[in-house]
């Protein structure tokens, strides 16, 4: 039996560690780690004694210049949760399987959490944060009002970069356009229907602003 | 007057905050001095700790504590799950957690600690662990004995001989019922059909990873948390801490999703509850996709067989059903409704139901949308479309055949329904779909293509009562609608304060919304599961909202003179009948109840209030106008709603891809109280079906005991392009008799329609070949088309 063979090759006072070696050996890992938060912690001494790149750097954030201290392993969605308080992007996989975290990089979506924050230096970002100017709603936001968009809406901050980098390439998409435009974003509760009905109604708002 | 809000689209009131980021979801809160925490997580199915060494992780620069399954005020055992264990019972169980200054010292110190694990025999397929020496979950046993307890289930050797390969086993159940004489059903039949059946496990994934932090202050735990329910998570909350509910502050105003598996909180809750109290400092966890994986609970998988037995007619004369459950390590209640779903959509005149839930050591199952329900709807479905195709009879018309009417009855003890507009739905699924044209596609190729169609038909209880309602006036002239429900995604907690609106004919801007915060005094609620939300909580409201208007009425009398009968309510006045000038508006009513006190500003509240109402109701007192009242309508039998999904497929002959090309899909959910968010709820309903349908699945090494699909990638939900661009929906929207809305919940049943009408429709295209396994993959498909040799046992599961 595969499993007895299992066992007693564990038995033989295996370590976490070595049993980890073991499995991956057998072709699976069971890492703890990656997508993680270093702050400025215990490690940040010594990644400066390092000295590979300086730490201290500039993003421009939604128009705005930030001055933010980033080791230079951080991604973009953890710089802009963590650093900058901009929540609104959101983390569902950090492994750019989702789309929670898109943002703009000179308009282009991105997923944040596969960015590292020291490649965006000299470019610009835009978050869900920034969309909204004076008070008034950007036409993404206006629309999913307008249609009453998702639902637990974790997806939507993402969804809604996704739909604006979608306009900047393609003003006046298709529904089948759209769909392919927005489906590197995921949406567990499947509310696909009312976000193409969103991203019909965001290409007629921004159509009649322009 | 007010326009009437129930039945009309509105914008729910939390969606500018969702929309513009500002929305705060629990890993978006911070608190001062905020640390974080890491898991070690188990790296065996099933082992037993016999020692940690923590000192090289206590002597790193920045941790600040570690927590042990000792600690935790919950041990976990038998069947309790604790938040931590010490005895592993599958992969990716925690085991410990370390608090740091920041993530990546908590994981490096994490991956110091040396543990040293006994592995043990575990078990990934329920059918091995009934076989006579076959390996357990647990050292005690592989069954649940009652009240916490492990007991043994062994089949003989000669019951899995006698089924061969290709037939379930079927030995001694320990639940078995009956309706009417099985054999008798069976001797009546003229076509009998017979299968066995698998349908796999599904982690439920929501978007959000429940992620939680808490934080001590003043004696008292603030816990911010994604869950489905807020009100009647504190208690669970207060356990997890081992404090009272009065010291612990839920919040929990959006939870990026649920589906049954954060119904009133998670156990791994209690590690920033109990590590945050042990260092004193804030402690954030975030729980990673792979670690959603593990902890995050999903759907428990059957294996099965059943044997239906239609007359000539159509009519189902029998149903043989046995469904062996994978529980995963702490049990499942999924093959316990089962059953009962089966007859609500068929009403056989005879049923027997046997049913095996076996412990395993695969990720702990939870209600995932429609638990038992989906899968035994996507399991039988097939079944009777190979009946009908044997009888010659249209595949709709047979389900309108058995589907139950009004007078209809459910699971072994028979009782009534509330309402059962069946085949109004049926009827209505028909047309919007096009059934009578459609059917006439089945088979057509085109290239490589061949088009299917197919529906299903899924039930599911969609109720409950006795929840209260809190209503609170203040001297802003407003109506705040206190909602113990949470804020899941549903919308539901801006619908079911519609009926408070309506009976005091206030219009929709007059009303807030109070919700997501046990501090801001919340009445007792139903868990926001099983469907029951908008049938509890609209009686609930509509109670209050009746109680209120009575106030008004007593009010306005008492201040303006006359008899309460002499005053209407309406746009937010209390006034004499046929003289508005002759009363006060609500902000006055307010300002009124405030100064007299008693029970108008909750002094004075109804005995047969919950002690959480009472409670809210008195932190409340003084602050306006306030009505509190307990659901007391009558329920008259049980609430369910039927979902019927009818869908055209093209399954390429070549890929074994399929595409969908046409969907829609009918209700019926009794009132329809918001027609757009009801259309968003059935069709992503439907989709999550489809994923199950079409390949989300576990895979596990066999030899260590281990899940290879972890992810999104290795077990993806349904992306935009995997459905259809515009589905249909409509609703028969004929009100219930026995709510006084008239509204049944929409939650559960679209998910096993949209997966049963995939299936079927597969199955059509295939020419009627049912592979009688969920779910079907390309691959599948297509060793299946081109005849050859199934790469998996018929009864294999996770694959």
């Amino acid at each position: 039996m595969l499993q007895t063979e299992a066992i007693q090759a564990r038995r033989g006072g295996f370590t976490r560690r070595k049993f980890i070696k073991g499995v991956v050996a057998a072709g699976a890992t069971a890492s703890v780690s990656g997508y993680l938060f270093r702050g400025s912690g215990v490690f940040a001494p010594m990644l400066t004694a390092q000295g590979a790149v300086e730490r201290l750097i500039t993003v421009n954030v939604n128009g705005q210049q930030r001055r933010v201290d980033v080791p230079k392993h951080e991604t973009l969605a953890m710089t802009l949760r963590y650093q900058l308080g901009l929540t609104g992007t959101k983390l569902g996989c950090d492994r750019a399987e989702c789309g929670a975290c898109t943002v703009l990089l000179d308009g282009v979506t991105h997923y944040g959490c596969s960015i590292l924050t020291h490649t965006v230096r000299g470019r610009e970002v835009t978050t869900i944060e920034g969309l909204e100017q004076d008070g008034q709603l950007h036409p993404v936001q206006q629309a999913v009002m307008d249609e009453g968009g998702f639902q637990c809406a974790f997806c939507a901050p993402g969804f809604a970069m996704s739909m604006v980098g979608m306009l900047a390439k393609n003003p006046n998409p298709t529904r089948e356009e759209a769909a392919v435009l927005l489906s590197g974003n995921l949406c567990r509760c499947g509310d696909y229907d009312k976000i193409l009905n969103t991203a019909m109604r965001a290409a007629e708002l921004s159509g009649s602003r322009a | 007057m007010a326009e009437n809000v129930i039945g009309t689209d509105i914008s729910p009131p939390d969606l500018r905050a969702k929309i513009t980021g500002r929305a705060r979801y629990a890993e978006d809160f911070r608190a001062e001095g905020m640390v974080f925490a890491k898991l070690l997580l188990s790296p065996m199915p099933h082992a037993r700790v016999r020692s940690v060494d923590t000192s090289a992780a206590e002597a790193m620069e920045g941790v600040l504590g570690i927590l042990r399954a000792e600690e935790l005020p919950v041990q976990g055992g038998g069947l309790r799950e604790g938040a931590l264990t010490d005895e592993p019972k599958y992969e990716g169980e925690p085991i410990l957690a370390v608090a740091a200054v920041d993530e990546t010292t908590a994981a490096a110190a994490v991956e110091a600690i040396r543990v040293d694990f006994e592995p043990l025999p575990f078990v990934l397929d329920p059918l091995e662990s009934l076989r006579e020496g076959g390996p357990d979950a647990h050292v005690e046993g592989n069954i649940s004995a009652g009240r916490g307890e492990l007991g043994s289930l062994k089949w003989p050797a000669s019951v899995f001989e006698e089924a061969g390969a290709d037939r379930l086993p079927m030995g001694e159940a320990p639940t078995e019922w009956t309706i009417g004489d099985i054999d008798a059903g069976f001797d009546e039949a003229d076509v009998v059909v017979e299968e066995t059946i698998v349908h796999q496990s599904v982690t439920h994934h929501p978007m959000e990873p429940r992620s939680c932090m808490a934080y001590w202050q003043n004696g008292k735990l603030f816990l911010h948390g994604s869950t489905q329910s807020t009100e009647r998570t504190r208690g669970g909350v207060a356990r997890m801490a081992g404090v009272d509910a009065d010291d612990v502050v839920f919040i929990g105003e959006y939870c990026g999703g649920g589906f049954g598996s954060k119904i009133s909180g998670s156990p791994i809750m209690a590690v920033p509850a109990v590590l945050s109290r042990k260092i004193g400092r804030p402690v954030m966890l975030r729980i990673t996709r792979y670690e959603e994986n593990y902890i995050g609970r999903a759907r428990a998988g059957f294996q099965g067989w059943a044997r239906m037995g239609f007359r000539a007619d159509g009519r189902m004369t029998a149903l043989d059903l046995y469904l062996v459950q994978d529980s995963g390590p702490f049990g499942a209640s999924d093959v316990f409704t089962a059953g009962t779903v089966a007859t609500a959509s068929y009403q056989p005149e005879n049923m027997r139901f046997r049913g095996v839930a076996i412990l395993t050591n695969t990720p702990p199952r939870s209600a995932q949308r429609a638990p038992g329900g989906a899968q035994i709807v996507a399991m039988l479905e097939p079944l009777v479309d190979k009946a009908a195709r044997e009888l010659d009879l249209d595949r709709l018309e047979i389900r309108k055949i058995n589907a139950p009417g009004h007078d209809g009855w459910l699971g072994a003890q028979q009782g009534p329904f509330t309402s059962a507009y069946v085949r109004e739905a049926l009827d209505l699924g028909g047309e919007l779909f096009n059934w009578e044209e459609k059917r006439q596609l089945s088979g057509q190729r085109n290239g490589t293509k061949v088009t299917g169609v197919g529906m299903g038909l899924s039930p599911f209880t969609a109720g409950s009562a006795g929840r209260d309602g809190l209503l609170v006036i203040r001297p802003d002239g407003k109506l705040h609608v206190h909602q113990g429900i949470g804020n899941l995604g549903t919308h539901s907690i801006a619908d079911t304060a519609r009926p408070a609106a309506d009976v005091l004919d206030l219009s929709w801007d007059q009303v807030e919304i109070v919700w997501g915060d046990t501090s801001k005094h919340l009445p007792f609620s139903t868990v926001q599961a099983g469907s029951q939300t908008t049938h509890a909580h609209t009686r609930a409201n509509h109670a209050a909202g009746t109680a209120m208007l009575g106030l008004l009425q007593e009010l306005a009398a008492r201040e303006l003179g006359g008899s309460p009968t002499d005053y209407r309510v309406a746009d937010g006045r209390v006034f004499r009948a046929g003289n508005r000038a002759a009363g006060m508006d609500f902000a006055e009513a307010a300002r009124r109840a405030i100064a007299i006190g008693g029970k108008f500003s909750g002094g004075v509240v109804p005995d047969d209030l919950n002690d959480a109402t009472k409670a809210a109701v008195a932190g409340l007192a003084g602050e306006g106008l306030i009505a509190a009242a307990r659901d007391n309508y009558s329920r008259g039998g049980s609430v369910y709603t039927w979902v019927a999904t009818f869908a055209q497929v093209e399954l390429d002959v070549e890929t074994g891809e399929v595409e969908i090309i046409d969907l829609a899909s009918t209700t019926d959910c009794g009132t329809v109280m918001h027609p757009r968010s009801l259309a968003a709820q059935t069709n992503g309903g439907v989709f999550q079906g489809i994923g199950m349908a079409k390949g989300q699945r576990w895979v596990f090494d066999p030899k260590w005991g281990i899940p290879f699909t972890k992810r999104f990638y290795t077990a993806r939900p349904p992306g935009i392009l995997d459905v259809p661009l515009s589905p249909r929906f409509a609703a028969v929207d004929e009100p219930d008799p026995h709510t006084p809305v008239g509204a049944k919940g929409i939650g559960e049943p679209p998910v096993g329609a949209g997966e049963a009408a995939y299936v079927c429709a597969v199955a059509d295209a295939m020419g009627g070949l049912c592979l009688c396994r969920t779910p079907l993959t390309a691959d599948m498909i297509l060793a299946e088309l081109e005849g050859r040799p199934r790469p998996y046992g018929l009864l294999d599961t996770h694959v």
